[in-house]
């Protein structure tokens, strides 16, 4: 069993590329059909790898290994998890030193650079559209627009962006406050409206 | 900054521990306060990699990007890894790696002991609402720093739309958004050296 649970990992960190959630449908498979979760169990966890923090497939790497061999059991599936990358980017950051300069290395770069910015871009507007709108609505007219806004989110978002933006805080900060205010409109405020 | 050799020498001198043990703290701290993986862990490495301890130059950041998004493997341990091993060789990428996952090894192995009691607990709840608005006010911040950074030629332009508008909009696999960046890149590079190679000829015809 420890011998499938570390080739399995092994393989999902192989060949996921792009990272996150890129990685959910192979993880998916691989963990389902071997039953080592259900797919209920899946999802719920997805939910709490969301909040908590690190990567997400080191995340569902180390509860898949504590239910199945405890704490061994978690050591393993993280380690298998991450130890593909970390071959592979150890090679190329040996390598990479000396290819910096060279014209095709400088060109696919150049290539590239873009594409990060933009994919970093698309990020923030998937974040802002299942975050800001209400799940689930169906959204036919400006009203029904306006009725699925998540005003509490958003104005969570637009005092953290004042503070952050104005006074250039430790993004570390950022969190802690955002917590805050999250604690306090969605908890809080609720007593007393 | 020079990149220490690592492996080679058996003894460390103090000042490479120094180093070694500040990598591993900077990691576990990246790893610690970065919810929601991947994408929301890039401004955190940004401002500890390239404004606060200057190991990277700003840059290189969206090389270092770029490689972590193309090879297999989780971005932050990727970045990890690579900026570990460039500040301190390899027992550098080594802490940087095992810095960026320990938080949530121990993290997730607690919740896994209290999984059902974990789910209910409302205030947590409450608090990551809140961190999940704080995390595009984050991202957002990247995205506008990175913006600044690049250079902006109609190609490149042309490519970061283009990929904003299928990354958002279409369930296209980002690797090929990014195979497609490099060989456009690729091709754009041919041609600049055609171009030299012509205009060389032209001299010499002359």
């Amino acid at each position: 069993m420890y011998l499938d649970l570390f080739i399995t990992f092994f393989k999902i960190g192989l060949f996921t590329i792009g990272g996150g959630y890129a990685m959910i449908p192979l993880i998916q498979q691989e963990v389902v059909a071997h039953g080592w979760l259900t797919l209920l169990e899946l999802t719920d966890f997805i939910a709490v790898a969301e909040s908590t923090p690190g990567p997400f497939a080191v995340n569902i790497a180390t509860f898949v290994g504590m239910e199945m061999g405890v704490l061994p059991g978690a050591l393993l599936t993280t380690t298998a998890v991450v130890l593909p990358s970390f071959i592979i980017i150890l090679f190329i950051a040996k390598v990479f030193t000396n290819f910096q300069q060279n014209k095709w290395v400088q060109g696919t770069l150049y290539g590239m650079r873009p594409v990060v910015i933009g994919l970093i871009a698309a990020a923030v507007w998937l974040l802002m559209s299942t975050g800001f709108i209400g799940e689930g609505v169906e959204i036919h007219s400006v009203g029904d627009f306006f009725a699925a806004l998540q005003y509490l989110e958003i104005i969570i978002f637009v005092i953290g962006s004042f503070v952050y933006f104005r006074f250039k805080l430790h993004p570390i900060k950022l969190i802690l406050i955002s917590a805050a205010l999250g604690m306090l409109f969605f908890g809080v405020l609720p007593m007393f409206f | 900054m020079d990149p220490v050799v690592g492996g080679k020498q058996l003894k460390l001198t103090r000042h490479q521990k120094e180093k070694l043990l500040t990598v591993f703290t900077t990691f576990f701290k990246i790893g610690l306060f970065t919810f929601g993986g991947g994408y929301a862990m890039i401004p955190l490495i940004e401002y500890e990699i390239v404004e606060r301890h200057h190991w990277i130059e700003s840059k290189d950041i969206l090389d270092i990007f770029a490689i972590a998004e193309a090879t297999p493997g989780v971005i932050a341990v990727n970045t990890a890894t690579f900026v570990g091993y460039k500040v301190a060789g390899f027992w550098g990428s080594l802490l940087a790696t095992l810095g960026v996952v320990i938080p949530s090894l121990t993290i997730i192995s607690l919740i896994a002991l209290f999984f059902q009691e974990f789910q209910s607990l409302e205030w947590v709840g409450y608090a990551f609402k809140g961190v999940r608005a704080g995390v595009v006010v984050l991202i957002l911040g990247a995205v506008v720093k990175m913006a600044q950074k690049g250079e902006y030629t109609p190609l490149t332009v042309l490519i970061l739309i283009l990929t904003f508008g299928l990354a958002s909009f279409t369930d296209i696999n980002i690797i090929y958004l990014l195979l497609g960046g490099a060989v456009t890149g690729l091709i754009y590079q041919l041609g600049l050296n055609r171009k030299t190679l012509n205009s060389k000829k032209n001299e010499e015809d002359k």
